[in-house]
């Protein structure tokens, strides 16, 4: 057996007292869980009587995450067109752009959550949303730096301006603090005035530093010169310009001058008199004490290695990343506390270890959307290709159909995971087949809108079933003409027959045809089954027999027999149809035509002959059938004389 | 035009959108409509406000989401939602209830003010309602049973029912004029009923010869009350002249998958909405005078001209609609599509002055407040 990544969660099920076995059964974003009677053959007792469903991606049931769900649907499927064929050149900044896109759905969704958390009154709801806020913003945070280190690929130089980028947005408190000290009386002798100087230093947003620094310096008229000399040192701190001339050899030079000037004015204690300049100084100059020191400010081990990169190895390359990324964290941890599990994925990224990211991710968050969304696009940008997995396909698509599954189960996303499906070119048709067909049908429009999505992939099978279940549905309500549409719909002629026998049994008993409006407007769906055509023939007989087309009429009703289209327990009412006919004055049987209905009857009447008398029809209806047979003969018998003499004097 | 349509994500599918009717006699714009939804566990209708409140911001053309203003829980899917009046509207649901619910503006609060549950049903089943239309007081519905049901928005009981009006699902019912209604069915049929005569048998039938193609929507022109549009399964767009033989006057294509609304544009009829399963919603133009040029026609909307195609119509009345007398070889019909590219289900829209709703199976709202009509 292989060994596990982790422990695996435990999950208590309430209501099973303890010492119960448990039985379970596995759905496809789900497990049902219920008691079982495990005792020794012949006891008596019983079990909980309780079915439980416990849920594996609890994620998919808040609302909020909803629209997550369907603006990231929206853009996975943008990604999914974007062609194949274009130079990569060309795809890198669209893949970067979905990228972002991704992000700010992620953004808003958290923002959204946190206004909740924030106005509910509910502690509960509060604690609950709070959770998915930190989890959104855990996401977020690892793919932004998946999207600098992956995605963008970012060379030498430009590498740390994005790293920088990174932390500012996600070390925000800063500004939030600046804002209070700005808006306070006196700014300078804020309590938190150094804290937001030396936060705006640690982040490289020098700028900003040095307007916070004008505040302090018109209180110390006396300090000028060694405020002048600190504006100066941080004004001339040179960024990496990468759309610029210069290259970043030039650049390095240029750098180490300056950090050579900052040395300098620390060794020439230029800032002595002030512990706070001095600070900054050791700060610029790269000082790992220092910036232990400032933990708090820091907060976090990956902001430090920013900052350590940023005064000390700004050309930073993105193959040393792990080397600093894993001396930060072990710097930055004391001995006692263990990383997290943010830790170890942040880390992994800047070891650009990609599958590790996402096993960790996968292990360590509770939803699939992530992973799934991420390794997707890390796909399309081609990071993927040597990996395969010993089972499913590959990473991707198990991903994929992990994340859809989930979807699947839920009573009204199910929608979305059929596009996730679409693309899964290995397994996506398998499982959408199998999950479609599973999937409620309340009302005939949704019942449509499952035959959409199974006729757009030519689901021939799922369309069949999804028909029968419909017609089925309408037969059990007595709607014959719904049942007769959802079977040519089907084209299932079996059934089709079958209902077509009802509509014919109905109009034995009573005379007349229902549904005239579903039967007179069959058009060529007749032709699916001999029954239906059958019907719908006979029905034109009515017709034409209406409309005193006596001619047409007869030729029809013949034709129904000689041509064998109706069945032969039909033979007799559409002789008795021919009584009225062979009645009229006019002649409208030929001769010819006269025989073959003489023909039809002998046919019929043999063959009733052969079934043994009396066996189960009581004798009056035999009365009757008798009678009819001979009715019919005379009828025949006397418009063939007729005929015959018509058919002579014309001749003559 | 794409960039005056503004999406919010409502996190339920929304089956339905409609605006709340306006005065004739004041030129206000519509701020007000409603929504339902459909394949939750929880189905609702939902009252929004796309005002912005204040009045601060309107000048420089801000316009923000359409604001929640009220919800109340609904059983069933919400198949059809029509308003009433100012205060009312109908919904027809999935369980067959038929249910009147009242907004209470002061307050923003829903109650239902009439509820008939299991209006539309099989002898041992529910059936749905799938269709809702009003005529204050009067309420039409139609259902998968196959029944036409009236009633009165202040009556407990039933006014009437049409037994076996069809042997197949009516999809959609609208007035012709106040004593006849049409409606649609799954076998492409249209029927006329004159709710005068007593008989449980339609006055007309028109269908599409031999096609059987279902018909999911229909809409009647507002002058011309023989002139209606209808969408079915396949896509087409039909404007039938219900005087005029019994089979469409023109064929239009115009989407890929099943139509589920058409609406001519209540003050401005040559123009008209469709809106699909596949993901689109199409706003046609038709101008009445050909005399016209070309480029005073078309000029707003010469963006994305979708495929159009419109067979030759046979009439020669000297006063017929423009939509009876299509001809696109002169360019007098153009089709632009009204939403960023979208996958999934269009399933309503409303179009009331200039300003358009639509809602999706993407849990998306759409508002466009300049539509160019």
């Amino acid at each position: 057996m292989e060994e596990v990544d982790v422990e695996p969660p435990v999950t208590n099920i309430p209501a099973a007292a303890a010492g119960k076995h448990l039985g379970f059964a596995w759905g496809p974003g789900d497990i049902l869980v219920y008691e079982t009677l495990y005792k020794a053959s012949g006891a008596k007792g019983s079990g909980s009587p309780f079915i439980h469903e416990v849920r594996k991606d609890e994620d998919i049931y808040s609302p909020i995450l909803r629209k997550l769900f369907n603006e990231s649907h929206h853009i996975f499927v943008g990604l999914q067109t974007i062609r194949e064929d274009l130079p990569s050149k060309n795809k890198k900044p669209q893949f970067v752009s979905i990228s972002k896109n991704y992000r700010s759905v992620i953004r808003a969704c958290m923002e959204e959550l946190q206004q909740v958390a924030v106005s509910t009154q509910d502690a509960e709801v509060a604690t609950q949303y709070g959770d998915q806020v930190s989890i959104l913003l855990a996401i977020e945070l690892i793919w932004n730096l998946c999207e600098v280190l992956f995605i963008d690929a970012a060379p030498a130089g430009s590498l740390l301006l994005h790293l920088l980028d990174w932390v500012r947005l996600h070390k925000a408190d800063v500004d939030e603090k600046a804002r209070d000290v700005l808006q306070s009386e006196s700014p300078a002798e804020h309590e938190s005035y150094w804290d937001v100087v030396l936060g705006y230093v640690l982040q490289g947003r020098l700028e900003e530093a040095r307007q916070m620094l004008v505040k302090q310096a018109s209180l110390h008229p006396a300090a000028r010169n060694m405020f002048k000399l600190m504006d100066t040192l941080l004004s001339k701190m040179p960024f990496y310009n990468p759309s610029g001339t210069q290259t970043l050899t030039e650049f390095d030079v240029k750098w180490r001058h300056w950090h050579e000037e900052v040395d300098r004015c620390l060794q020439d204690n230029s800032f002595a008199s002030n512990q706070h300049l001095e600070a900054i100084c050791k700060i610029l100059v790269g000082d790992e004490d220092t910036l232990l020191e400032h933990k708090d400010l820091l907060s976090t081990w990956y902001h430090f290695l920013v900052t350590r990169l940023l005064f000390c190895h700004p050309t930073v390359k993105p193959t040393e990343l792990h080397y600093y990324a894993q001396s930060c964290l072990t710097m930055f941890l004391d001995s006692r506390s263990a990383p997290e599990p943010l830790d170890s994925i942040l880390l992994a990224a800047f070891e650009f270890d990609i599958h590790q990211v996402i096993k960790d991710c996968s292990i360590a968050l509770n939803n699939w959307w992530f992973v799934a969304h991420l390794t997707d696009l890390l796909d399309h940008c081609k990071l993927l290709q040597s990996h395969n997995l010993h089972f499913g396909s590959n990473l991707r698509e198990f991903l994929l159909l992990e994340y859809a599954s989930g979807l699947f189960t839920h009573h009204s996303l199910w929608q979305l995971a059929v596009d996730y499906f679409d693309h899964c070119p290995e397994f996506g048709r398998v499982y959408l087949e199998l999950q479609i067909e599973r999937v409620p049908l309340d009302t005939e429009r949704k019942a449509l809108k499952v035959l959409r999505i199974c006729e757009q992939r030519q689901m021939s099978e799922q369309v069949r079933s999804i028909c029968k279940i419909m017609a089925m549905r309408a037969l059990r309500n007595n709607r014959l003409g719904s049942a007769l549409s959802w079977s040519i719909r089907a084209k299932d002629a079996a059934f089709a027959t079958l209902i077509s026998e009802r509509f014919l049994q109905d109009y034995c008993a009573k005379g007349t045809f229902s549904d005239l409006d579903l039967i007179d407007n069959l058009g060529p769906a007749m032709l699916l089954s001999d029954r239906l055509t059958f019907l719908g023939k006979y029905r034109e007989f009515h017709k034409l027999y209406g409309e005193k087309r006596f001619r047409e009429a007869a030729k029809l009703l013949l034709s129904l027999m000689t041509a064998k289209i109706a069945p032969r327990s039909f033979w007799m009412t559409l002789l008795t149809d021919a009584l009225p006919l062979l009645e009229q004055k006019e002649v409208i049987f030929s001769a010819d035509q006269t025989h073959e209905l003489m023909f039809c009857l002998e046919e019929l009447t043999s063959s009733l002959n052969t079934a043994p008398p009396g066996t189960d029809k009581p004798m009056q209806e035999e009365d009757i059938e008798v009678t009819k047979v001979e009715l019919l003969r005379l009828a025949l018998a006397r418009n063939l004389a007729m005929a015959i003499v018509k058919e002579g004097t014309v001749e003559a | 035009i794409m960039d005056n349509i503004n999406a919010k994500y409502v996190s339920q599918k929304i089956s339905k959108t409609r605006w709340r009717p306006v005065s004739h006699s004041s030129l206000q714009h519509p701020e007000i409509f409603s929504t339902g939804s459909w394949d939750n566990e929880d189905n609702k209708i939902s009252f929004w406000s796309i005002s912005s409140n204040g009045g601060s911001g309107m000048d420089d053309g801000f316009e923000g989401d359409p604001q929640l203003l009220c919800e109340h829980r609904h059983d069933g899917d919400v198949l059809d939602l029509q308003f009433l009046d100012q205060d009312r509207v109908v919904t027809a649901s999935s369980t067959g209830a038929v249910t009147v619910f009242r907004h209470h503006q002061n307050t923003q609060t829903i109650s239902i003010s009439q509820h008939w549950p299991r209006a539309h049903r099989y002898s041992c089943d529910n059936a749905p309602c799938t269709g809702v239309v009003c005529s204050s007081p009067e309420i039409v519905t139609v259902g998968e049973d196959g029944r036409i049901i009236i009633f009165r928005a202040d009556q407990e009981g039933v006014i009437r029912v049409i037994e076996n009006a069809d042997s197949s699902t009516i999809h959609a019912v609208t007035y012709l004029r106040t004593t006849e209604i049409l409606t649609v069915n799954s076998i492409g049929q249209l029927k006329l009923w004159d709710l005068r005569q007593q008989s449980n048998s339609p006055s007309q039938i028109l269908s599409l010869s031999g096609d059987r193609v279902p018909l999911h929507c229909v809409d009647r022109h507002p002058n011309q009350q023989h002139i209606v549009a209808t969408g079915g399964q396949d896509g087409m767009l039909c404007v039938w002249d219900v005087r005029q033989g019994n089979s469409p006057f023109s064929l239009m294509e115009a989407h890929s998958a099943e139509m589920w609304e058409v609406h001519f544009h209540p003050t401005n009829p040559d123009h008209l909405f469709t809106c699909s399963e596949d993901g689109s919603l199409l706003h046609w133009e038709t101008s009445t005078q050909s005399d016209m040029p070309s480029f005073m026609q078309g000029g707003r909307n010469n963006s994305m001209i979708s495929r159009s195609a419109m067979a030759p119509a046979g009439g020669n009345q000297s006063l017929i609609s423009a939509w009876l007398n299509g001809d696109t070889s002169k360019g007098r019909l153009e089709t632009t599509h009204m939403l960023p590219s979208q996958t999934l289900s269009v399933n309503s829209l409303d179009v009331l002055g200039q300003c358009l709703v639509c809602g999706t199976d993407g849990e998306a709202i759409f508002v466009n407040r300049h539509v160019p009509v």
